[in-house]
């Protein structure tokens, strides 16, 4: 029995593991497909989307700056233009001009300078004291003679500062000269610093060399990658802006974005955390993760109990069914013993008739004159008396035998309980005289009768009567079987006064295969094949036991409802002769 | 009852059929003792035979026996002697073979084993029903 339970517990617990493998499998296969179909779109869409954002940004400030630069540069042509270098030359005139464009401006424009063809600067208006200043070697001046108009790196010059100029060159009889103006730093640094988006995304200015123009928001070491590819690649991508997505040293990934200013001598670059960037991405990404998590954990758990709900429903079905198996196996040996038990009844009438009109025939010569002396007459006639007896009883005893057996159908008729346990408890009754044990019978009379199959319900009795018979052991007691109206059941109790059944036992008393009688002595079935008839008529039966102080089962089965149609009782008699 | 107390009466004729030997000698040994003249037949065969030669007023006749089935008997007698009076006698459990035995014509049944003297009411019964 134990290692087919542990098949069956292996068996159900495969089963189990395999629904539930087949519900995830089922469950999750398509879910994260769609899922991750869905959010590889998403992803590239929005990345497509913040990088366009941040390109329409960088585009926009370039043309900014681009503007400025021209703005200003315009500004100077304009003054270099329209004013002789006579003028110029005159500080009260060219401080008066420099006011004018700070007035225009604000304070852009820091200072003016006249500086003519040997470098010298002729005239300044400004907030330094550069006056006649020297700047035939200065790598602005030089470059400022080759060309019309020059604007400047950024470099600290003379004047210990941060700062750029914006140059034109023009000519005074014969000779070059050079208007120059030099561009606030901060001012100009302010247009790039305004180029903010999220936490981390910042823009700055590198020329040719990738020297900061501006100042950037954080420390970055222009020499490394991805800064090195822009300056090395900017000259083939003037106008177009690039973007990237490179990992830094410290990990972190970050979106790079650069376009070319000022012709291509300068470089604007901005970055960003790809973190920060994607931020809100990132946020509906974890959100649809726990999401998805949830769900998952949903699927998981409601496939878990599902799986153990159906296993648990798919082994008692299997449990009902083996013990329908069962059933049928007992109730066909019960026919076949009800068979065996008619043919044996028979035979003995035959031999037990034959001993009893013996005894009828001596009795019938003891009447004749020669006997009627004998001294022994009243001790034969008493004897004969007893053979008479004793047949009457082999009849009787063979004859509820013999009724027993016939009931061997489980078609449902009327039945009245206390005539069935009556019949039970005669049946009984030389088990019970061994077990030196008295069965007290306590009917409730006029009980209404039963639909039921007797055959069924006398199964059910005679189990109880014997398994209480047998809890008796040797020391003997009392059964006592009570019959009684319980609304509308009709209540059979079957109470010992025998050792009682542990509680650990009362618990699987019914379960198919339980038993503690000796190997060989029981199936273990009596018990759960009774449950089942009884459940199947919609009855109850429940088991009360206390150590030391008896067992008591207590069946309860439905009456037949009124208007009830009454099944015919068309039980074939086993024909016996 | 006095085994003498029937001496008076016309012998009632008896013809027992019961495959069981035993049975049938000591019953056929009692009841002559209460003045019946009676004839035993072990099989069925044997009873038609015995038929053939002698008229009856009562046949007691077992249900089942081995040749010949008592009810193929019962038909076999009420063809040769329809006035015959027949008795079945059955082990118990058959009663609805005793009944089909009635529907053929029998008077009655009895189940084994019986007491002789509802045997002999029976059997003066069926004498009575016979004249």
């Amino acid at each position: 029995m134990k290692p087919d339970r542990a098949k069956d517990n292996h068996y159900y617990h495969s089963l189990t593991r395999n629904m539930l493998l087949t519900v995830i499998i089922v469950s999750f296969t398509p879910m994260i497909l769609v899922s991750g179909v869905i959010l590889y779109q998403f992803q590239m869409s929005y990345h497509e989307k913040t990088h366009a954002h941040i390109e329409e940004l960088i585009q926009k400030h370039k043309q900014n700056i681009d503007s400025f630069l021209k703005e200003k540069l315009r500004d100077i042509r304009f003054m270099a233009d329209n004013f002789t270098f006579e003028e110029l030359r005159d500080e009260i005139f060219l401080r008066d001009k420099l006011e004018s464009l700070q007035k225009e401006f604000g304070p852009v424009f820091v200072d003016l300078g006249v500086i003519s063809e040997n470098g010298i600067q002729i005239a300044y208006a400004g907030p330094f004291k550069l006056g006649k200043a020297l700047y035939s070697q200065a790598d602005w001046f030089q470059k400022a003679m080759k060309s019309k108009y020059f604007i400047s790196d950024v470099f600290l010059g003379l004047r210990g500062l941060p700062h750029f100029i914006i140059a034109v060159r023009d000519n005074w009889m014969g000779e070059k000269w050079i208007l120059r103006a030099t561009i606030d730093f901060v001012a100009f640094n302010s247009l790039v610093e305004n180029i903010r988006i999220g936490e981390t995304g910042f823009a700055f200015i590198l020329n040719k060399e990738g020297k900061f123009q501006t100042k950037p928001l954080l420390d970055i070491v222009t020499t490394r990658k991805p800064y090195i590819d822009f300056l090395s690649d900017r000259n083939t991508t003037k106008d177009e802006i690039h973007v990237v997505e490179r990992t830094d040293e410290s990990g972190h990934k970050n979106i790079y974005v650069a376009t070319s200013l000022k012709n291509g001598d300068w470089l604007l670059v901005y970055q960003q955390r790809a973190s920060d960037a994607f931020s809100d991405f990132r946020r509906t990404l974890r959100v649809a993760l726990i999401i998805m998590l949830l769900g998952g954990l949903g699927i998981i758990t409601m496939a878990f109990i599902l799986s153990r709900r159906m296993v648990s429903r798919i082994a008692r079905a299997d449990r009902e069914k083996q013990m329908m198996n069962k059933q049928v196996v007992e109730t066909g040996k019960l026919a076949s013993v009800g068979e065996l038990a008619a043919g044996i009844a028979h035979e003995i009438n035959n031999p037990v008739a034959i001993m009893v009109e013996e005894a009828g025939w001596i009795e019938d010569i003891l009447e004749d004159e020669e006997f009627q002396e004998s001294e022994n007459l009243d001790e034969f006639k008493r004897a004969l008396e007893q053979i008479r007896t004793q047949g009457r009883r082999c009849k009787e005893i063979t004859h509820k035998l013999l009724h027993f057996a016939r009931k061997t159908d489980s078609r449902i008729q009327e039945v009245q309980i206390n005539d069935l346990i009556e019949e039970l408890v005669a049946l009984s009754a030389q088990k019970a005289k061994y077990s030196n044990t008295a069965i007290n019978k306590v009917f409730q009379k006029d009980l209404p009768p039963l639909q039921v199959s007797e055959t069924e319900v006398q199964q059910v009795f005679l189990n109880l009567i014997n398994n209480a018979l047998d809890a008796m052991d040797k020391k003997g007691g009392v059964i006592d079987v009570t019959t009684l109206m319980e609304g509308d059941h009709i209540a059979v109790q079957v109470a010992d006064n025998g050792p009682g059944i542990p509680e650990a036992n009362l618990a699987r008393i019914f379960d198919p295969f339980f038993t503690t009688k000796p190997v060989g002595k029981g199936t273990g079935l009596g018990l759960s094949i009774c449950y089942g008839i009884i459940k199947k008529m919609g009855g109850e039966i429940d088991v009360h036991s206390v150590m030391g102080g008896g067992t008591t089962f207590r069946v309860l089965i439905p009456l037949p409802k009124q208007g009830e149609p009454q099944e015919e009782d068309s039980a074939e008699e086993t024909d016996i002769h | 009852m006095s085994v003498k107390e029937s001496d008076q009466r016309d012998p009632i004729r008896l013809l027992i059929v019961d495959d069981e030997v035993g049975f049938v000698n000591i019953l056929a040994k009692r009841l002559r003792r209460r003045n019946m003249e009676v004839a035993s037949a072990y099989t069925g065969t044997e009873a038609i035979q015995i038929l053939r030669k002698q008229d009856f007023d009562v046949a007691v006749l077992d249900l089942k026996m081995e040749e010949m089935d008592g009810i193929e008997v019962l038909k076999i007698f009420k063809k040769m002697d329809p006035k015959m009076v027949v008795i079945m006698l059955t082990g118990h459990g058959s009663e609805q073979a005793a009944r089909e035995g009635i529907e053929f014509g029998a008077f009655d049944y009895l189940t084994k084993p019986c007491e002789l003297e509802e045997l002999l009411a029976k059997i003066r019964e069926a004498y009575q029903e016979r004249k």
